[in-house]
């Protein structure tokens, strides 16, 4: 890991992160970050968050794949801002501004977030919050100029099955000029819900951050915390772990390839997709007595172990998604209706991929291949074999490709971790003392980071769980640029980010 | 060749799944509740608006779900609509963030009488894990008029099913 950037961050304070090192920096030395961050364009910015006292960043240098972590005390409430450097933090630092009043100097926006000025405190997570009880605030969003151009306000509730957030278009004639988020409608304050429990006890929040990612999360955290501890799972529980996060990922594929067909009015394969799932979701249920696993990864382990007639109803569900992914992906390719509305449509450019460290399908359809299952020693990967697909083209049909892809490689995963199944426990005790732990699973929007610093009592003192989604809806608003309004929902559903999974 | 095809067909089950049985004691007490309330009945056909009140999305997927061929809610009579304004029912999930609350206010006021509220998953009933934070209601009631609650982190299909199902039955009953 070598940089300008790197080599400062190298510079600062070890505070004893595991497994990877976090540096504590003087706030001259946090304020020299940007332009070294512009100097060394391979350092990613994965995330950004803060507690009472201090801002914490975590950079993924991207040559290596080494992780590392960077803090500043927070001195009379500023820090340096990073989103000159990197756009990807803008939402971060607004996040921060609202939950724990630190103000980002030199900030490319700091526009209320996820406070629509609806709570009775301010800055819940700071210190000392501050009582509030004003009138909620009207959203201000950014300007667009230019002739004819007229806005279309959509939601926070839309008119499908899905979750709230508000989308505001400015739209010349049928092309959208801009497209701005305001999200944090969701917003549960879940973080303040786990801080001072204890990690079995915070587990359940990390299950219900999103819940189409609940295994990825719940096992992000559980790795966190067993980082922190310095435990080891049994290796039993780890295979279990990823046998359900590939079930995670295969559903939740299934069923955004259906419904991206669905959105161009093309109901056949939402169907079939619909019915697979349906399979897959009843095989997971009787392996884990739960549709969509939650609560099953826990720190220290798994509970309960799959069921005895789990592997059989896992393996013949996934013989009917194998045997139709063919037969789906030939209609697919040959109705030049749906490939008019998927072809092109929506396309993410690689060097905004890169720049925002976009993971998951996002990325891999932009040329950014990161999968935080390739990390070094990442338990069990390391045993099996997997492709990691990647592609260029960057458009709405790129982005199902990569899924239809992963699909396949994640069935002959779950096949490959069933027959190597290891015998024996499924929970490791887990010391009671303090530590600081990070670790990243690969969900199925991209890798789910936790962070998470216990005290010495082992209750948590200070924790992110960073969604993939932080990375991804900026550049929704990008993709969709000069898209007409028509295809807005099929960009949206090959993006498919979590609002619960940001807005916290 | 379509022979094979053909034969295949007549032979072969249906994909769509038995309707559950609808639990009576639940069907009693909405009936009692549509007596108590002396409102007119809507009939034999839902049209249903869900509203996420700030859920984890867990309920979102089973709600979508029931939308699937093994449950295709459509054969009851029940469907999904995009507007309040053409809904008999809210079915409301998450446990009504604050941030939301004004959104759910506005689609209640939007949804014509006679009408049904139907909270759904446990942090609509009264919280679940997200009860006491300084962002939620801790549950539907506080900001709407429940029906009838659906518990479950999230409820399955079926259940679900058996839960709008039950209102059908309570709209179709002799007085």
């Amino acid at each position: 890991m070598t940089g300008p950037a790197s080599s400062l961050i190298r510079s600062g304070n070890p505070q004893g992160a595991k497994p990877y090192e976090r540096f504590l920096l003087s706030p001259t030395a946090w304020g020299q970050l940007p332009a070294a961050l512009r100097q060394e364009t391979t350092l990613a910015l994965l995330g950004l968050w803060a507690d009472a006292t201090q801002v914490h960043a975590c950079f993924l240098h991207e040559p290596s794949n080494e992780a590392v972590l960077a803090s500043t005390p927070a001195t009379g409430w500023n820090y340096a801002a990073l989103s000159p450097a990197r756009p990807g933090a803008v939402r971060f630092e607004r996040m921060i501004l609202e939950l724990w009043g630190h103000h980002a100097e030199g900030a490319v926006d700091l526009r209320p977030w996820l406070d629509h000025g609806r709570w009775s405190l301010r800055h819940p997570l700071a210190a000392k919050p501050i009582p509030f009880a004003g009138e909620a605030p009207q959203p201000e969003f950014l300007p667009t100029e230019g002739e004819g151009i007229h806005q279309i306000p959509v939601g926070p509730i839309h008119a499908g099955v899905i979750e709230p957030g508000h989308f505001r278009f400015s739209v010349q004639g049928e092309v959208v000029v801009r497209l701005e988020q305001r999200l944090g409608y969701k917003h549960k304050g879940t973080l303040s819900l786990m801080l001072g429990t204890s990690p079995r006890a915070a587990v359940r929040y990390a299950a219900r951050l999103s819940g189409d990612t609940t295994v990825a999360h719940s096992w992000a955290f559980s790795a966190a915390v067993e980082a922190a501890l310095g435990a080891t799972p049994p290796p039993r529980a780890l295979h279990l772990r990823a046998l359900m996060l590939e079930l995670e990922r295969i559903h939740n594929h299934l069923n955004d390839w259906g419904f991206v067909c669905n959105d161009a009015a093309f109901a056949f394969p939402h169907a079939r997709c619909g019915l697979l799932r349906e399979g897959v979701l009843r095989a997971i249920a009787a392996a884990f007595g739960h549709r969509l696993m939650m609560d099953r990864v826990l720190p220290g382990g798994v509970a309960p172990d799959i069921a005895p007639r789990g592997t059989e109803a896992i393996l013949a569900a996934l013989d009917a998604v194998e045997a139709e992914i063919p037969a789906l992906m030939q209609i697919y390719e040959a109705h030049a209706s749906l490939q008019d509305r998927v072809v092109t449509t929506g396309y993410l450019r690689p060097d905004l991929a890169r720049g925002f460290a976009a993971g998951g399908y996002v990325g891999r359809a932009s040329g950014r291949a990161f999968d935080a299952r390739r990390l070094p020693q990442h338990l069990p990967y390391t045993n099996f074999h997997f492709d990691t697909p990647m592609l260029e083209a960057g458009d709405v049909d790129a982005r199902v490709r990569i899924r239809v892809l992963e699909l396949g490689h994640s069935i002959a995963l779950v096949r490959q971790i069933l027959t190597n199944l290891p015998p024996g426990e499924l929970m490791a005790p887990l010391p009671v003392r303090a530590g600081e732990g990070m670790a990243m699973i690969e969900g199925f929007r991209g890798e789910c980071l936790h962070w998470i610093a216990l005290d010495d009592g082992g209750l948590i003192r200070a924790l992110f769980p960073r969604d993939p989604s932080w990375l991804q809806w900026p550049l929704l608003e990008a993709a969709i640029e000069d898209n007409i309004v028509a295809d807005f929902p099929l960009c949206n559903k090959s993006f498919n980010c979590s609002y619960s999974g940001v807005d916290l | 060749m379509l022979w094979p095809k053909l034969a295949r067909a007549l032979f072969a089950k249906p994909l769509t799944d038995q309707a559950p049985l609808v639990p009576q004691e639940t069907v009693q007490a909405l009936g009692e509740r549509l007596a108590v309330t002396s409102r007119a009945r809507l009939g034999r056909s839902l049209a249903i608006r869900e509203v996420d009140s700030g859920s984890c999305n867990g309920c979102e997927l089973e709600v979508n779900a029931l939308q699937n061929v093994a449950y295709d809610l459509e054969r009851f009579g029940l469907r999904f609509v995009a507007s309040p304004k053409h809904a008999d029912v809210l079915l409301v999930t998450g446990p009504a963030c604050l941030n939301m609350r004004e959104a759910l206010e506005r689609a209640l006021a939007s949804t014509p009488e006679p009408r049904w509220v139907v909270a759904v998953g446990d942090c609509a009933v009264d919280g679940g894990v997200f009860k006491g934070s300084y962002a939620v209601e801790n549950d539907i009631a506080a900001v709407l008029p429940v029906d009838l609650l659906i518990p479950g982190c999230p409820p399955s299909p079926a259940q679900l099913l058996e839960g709008l199902l039950s209102l059908l039955e309570a709209e179709s009953a002799k007085k």
